[in-house]
């Protein structure tokens, strides 16, 4: 067998997963931060730095459950099942999210404040439950004969729920930083107050989540701490460090497009760290990209649709993120 | 919970879930299709008419792309949260199909329907009408990979069993299985004939009251030309697709015409009206038609159509449900081909605008056409239990091993929230259709751009009509 199918969806797929990390991340982050702003037309144009964009940003969810299906049945069917009610509490955070965010601009002012809630609420509970399904997935799944045997609230532990909080902190800071790069005047002034508090507590939530992770599952430990990975793999924490400085400085010095930058490159390096503790398992502890792969037939049926599409999507969304550069200002709208 | 278990509770939420999902794909197929008529025709004749209709569906339209992409999030998902032991079984091919069905809305979406509902003005009339085209186009590939992943569960085709899962090995015979295309004519003429309706009885709204302006008469025009012409041609297309089911099938269409036995020897009659009871295995309380079973579905006066009773209890689909979903849908059809027919008369007669009881009927006909796609989607999927892959996975081995609670407490959830945001949607969508087609919409600039307050640039900001009724929203605009 010459070409790894698997491989190749599980690249895909990761990509596919970091972009959507990435992407729905920030404008989650906004709605994290609606409940610091109380201006009402700053509210607005914290909505209207993402409109533009944010629901090609949902593109890569679907995709990315798209392709786990046809490329790693399998996983779909355990990781899916398993991680049953977070799953399906995300979703429906997401749907109030994205619906509140369309009918926000459509309400009567004095209605305007139902959205508002349904905005931040929808917001917090899929970051949150994206955070506990993260962490439910790291923590391993019971799995028997193909089949999840384990029980309706095992996702439910200490590691899941702080993995959820962190999710939280995270997307707070890169909405944040995205809000100081896309705005001026009052708000970005708040925004960049926020930052250093975030940063910090970024800071914590991830060392705590590194050393907990490791300590918890000694097979981790193993991949982090052996010879000679441990050098190999060094670079990871230490460019965190280096960031998270870089970060701090940068808001410092009142840096625009540097602190969201510098946020990005932290979050993959968290994505990367996550991508060495559990490689090549798609079902952790122990069920591999090659155990739950579809036959080839199916991995390069979908393979020739995903490498003909995938380029147009990505072609469209540098376009429209080009397209919406710079700075937003109030007497803007994309609503 | 209810006294329902896990199993009852898993197939109605998806059964919730996907009801209220296709309602929206289905008018999104039939408008796109419409637009680009419209479109066609304006570039054609330069009627502005033609022009304003345009902008005004497809303002209509844009709203309803939305939800069907927010309600069909979830869709993506519940394959593999509550069918966990179907989606290991058959997503070789399953997942596949699926993956090109996102991938073709994504792409259409990427490509086409920003052009198509923000750039009447920005780019060339030529390129704008390829960008309707394209995007109709779109709506009808999205159709062909679903109904070819659902035809597929009903006459799966082309694949080996391996491991005890399917493995395609022929995709040509996968896609192109025996019910796939008499399900995906039927499907598409289904969602062309659900929104001609719709747009029939929005025209029949504005008539009675007073408002009789061109476009309203040409809406209603085109809707009942629709009906006259395409829903007798439905009805042909479902009398192939019911000969075909009953080669494939049989069980199904015994369960639908409630007919149970077959040992007397004698031609089916076709009941009209009956209490199909599948734990006395006869049809009680039945009106019938002697012969007229048997010349319907096997063309003849002496040949039997199958009866129940020739299949084990365990293998009959629940002759009830099926029963009367599939006599719900065919009396719609027939309404809507009398809806049809009368028009023509009115039309001779010079009084199609005027005729208040047709417009009444034209009114309560608006929905009409969804109900007929529910009550045969129905009928098609309950009467193909108790199997989920026709012959090879029963439904109850394909469920997600979750408690009877866990799926209560989502189903209420989806229940409430569905309601919720797609009772605004649904309203927000009712509340554009009162307000009608505006003349002249097409000439006015497009909103943004450089010193504009508002750039419209995702399908649910393409109107910008306010939610409620006293709209302070559009007074910010400074519109309306």
């Amino acid at each position: 067998m010459g070409i790894d199918l698997s491989l190749i969806w599980a690249v895909i797929i990761i990509f596919g997963v970091m972009m959507y990390v990435v992407m729905d991340g920030f404008d989650l982050g906004i709605g994290i931060l609606f409940p610091f702003v109380r201006d009402r037309g700053e509210r607005d144009l914290m909505m209207n730095t993402v409109a533009p964009v944010w629901d090609g940003n949902e593109t890569w969810l679907v995709l990315g459950g798209a392709g786990l299906f046809a490329a790693f049945p399998m996983a779909y069917s355990v990781v899916l099942s398993a991680l049953y009610l977070p799953i399906v509490l995300m979703l429906i955070g997401l749907i109030f999210r994205g619906v509140a965010f369309e009918f926000r601009f459509k309400a009567k002012l004095s209605r305007q404040h139902l959205w508002d809630k349904a905005f931040i609420g929808g917001s917090l509970a899929a970051t949150f439950f994206q955070g506990v399904t993260l962490g439910a997935f790291i923590d391993g799944l019971a799995v028997e004969n193909r089949v999840y045997v384990g029980g309706a609230l095992d996702w439910l532990t200490p590691f899941s729920v702080f993995c959820g909080l962190a999710l939280i902190v995270a997307y707070a800071l890169l909405g944040c930083t995205w809000l100081i790069m896309k705005t001026e005047g009052r708000l970005q002034r708040q925004m960049h107050d926020l930052g250093s508090p975030l940063v910090w507590a970024l800071l914590a939530v991830t060392g705590i989540v590194s050393l907990w992770t490791p300590l918890a599952h000694p097979a981790i430990a193993e991949r982090w701490f052996s010879l000679p990975n441990l050098f190999w793999f060094l670079p990871v924490p230490l460019l965190v460090l280096l960031c998270t400085f870089a970060l701090l400085r940068a808001i410092h010095r009142n840096a625009h497009y540097a602190p969201f930058v510098l946020t990005l490159a932290l979050i993959f390096l968290g994505y990367s760290g996550l991508g060495i503790s559990l490689w090549p398992h798609i079902i952790p502890p122990a069920v591999s990209i090659w155990d739950a792969a579809a036959p080839p037939q199916s991995q390069g049926f979908a393979l020739v649709g995903a490498l003909f599409i995938i380029p147009f999507i990505l072609m469209y969304t540098a376009w429209s993120y080009y397209v919406f550069r710079g700075k937003v200002t109030p007497d803007q709208g994309y609503h | 919970m209810f006294g329902l278990d896990a199993l009852e509770l898993a197939r109605i939420q998806f059964a919730f879930t996907v009801s209220f999902h296709i309602i929206f794909p289905a008018i999104t197929i039939g408008l796109a299709s419409y637009l680009a008529v419209l479109e066609g025709l304006w570039l054609k004749s330069g009627e502005e008419v033609y022009r304003d209709l345009y902008h005004f569906w497809s303002k209509i339209f844009a709203v309803n792309f939305g939800m069907g992409v927010v309600s069909g999030l979830v869709m993506a998902y519940q394959f593999g949260t509550n069918w966990s032991a179907f989606s290991d079984f058959a997503g070789a091919v399953t997942g596949p199909l699926l993956t090109y069905e996102v991938l073709t809305a994504f792409f259409l979406e990427a490509g086409f329907l920003g052009v198509m509902l923000f750039g009447w003005n920005r780019v060339g009339p030529g390129l704008h009408f390829l960008s309707t085209l394209m995007v109709a186009l779109g709506t009808l590939l999205s159709t062909f990979w679903i109904l070819a992943s659902n035809s597929w569960m009903h006459t799966p085709q082309g694949y080996e069993i391996l491991d005890g899962r399917v493995v395609p090995v022929d995709w040509l015979a996968v896609i192109f299985n025996p019910s796939f295309p008499y399900r995906l004519a039927h499907m598409a003429t289904a969602a062309f004939l659900a929104t001609a309706f719709f747009v029939g009885a929005s025209a029949a709204w504005h008539l009675l009251r007073g408002r009789d302006t061109p476009p309203i008469r040409k809406m209603l025009s085109m809707a009942m030309w629709m009906a006259l012409l395409v829903a007798p041609l439905q009805a042909f297309i479902g009398d192939l697709h019911g000969l075909d089911t009953l080669r494939h099938q049989p069980a199904k269409i015994a369960a639908v015409e409630g007919h149970w036995d077959n040992s007397s020897g004698e031609p089916t009659p076709l009941i009209l009206v009956g209490w199909p009871d599948m734990a006395r295995e006869e049809t009680r309380f039945k009106v019938e038609i002697p012969y007229l079973g048997s010349l319907i579905l096997t063309h003849s006066l002496d040949e039997q159509v199958p009866a129940l009773k020739e299949f084990p209890p365990e293998d009959r689909p629940n002759s009830l449900v099926v029963f009367w979903s599939f006599r719900l849908m065919v009396a719609l059809g027939l309404l809507m081909i009398l809806t049809g027919v009368w028009s023509l008369w009115l039309r001779w007669r010079g009084r199609l605008y005027q005729t208040r009881p047709f417009l009444h009927l034209c009114l309560w006909m608006g929905p009409a056409g969804l109900l007929a796609i529910l009550a045969g989607w129905f009928t098609t999927e309950v009467g193909r239990q108790p199997w989920v892959v026709y012959g090879l996975l029963r439904t109850a081995d394909a469920v997600s091993g979750h408690g009877a609670l866990q799926m209560g407490v989502t189903l209420a959830l989806f229940v409430v929230v569905y309601c919720a945001i797609f009772g605004v949607g649904i309203s927000y969508v009712l509340r554009l259709v009162r307000k009608g087609p505006v003349s002249a919409e097409g000439r006015l600039p497009s909103p943004g751009g450089p010193g504009q307050p508002r750039t419209p640039a995702r399908p649910l900001s393409a109107p910008d009509e306010g939610l409620d009724e006293s709209v302070a929203s559009d007074a910010l605009h400074g519109r309306n």
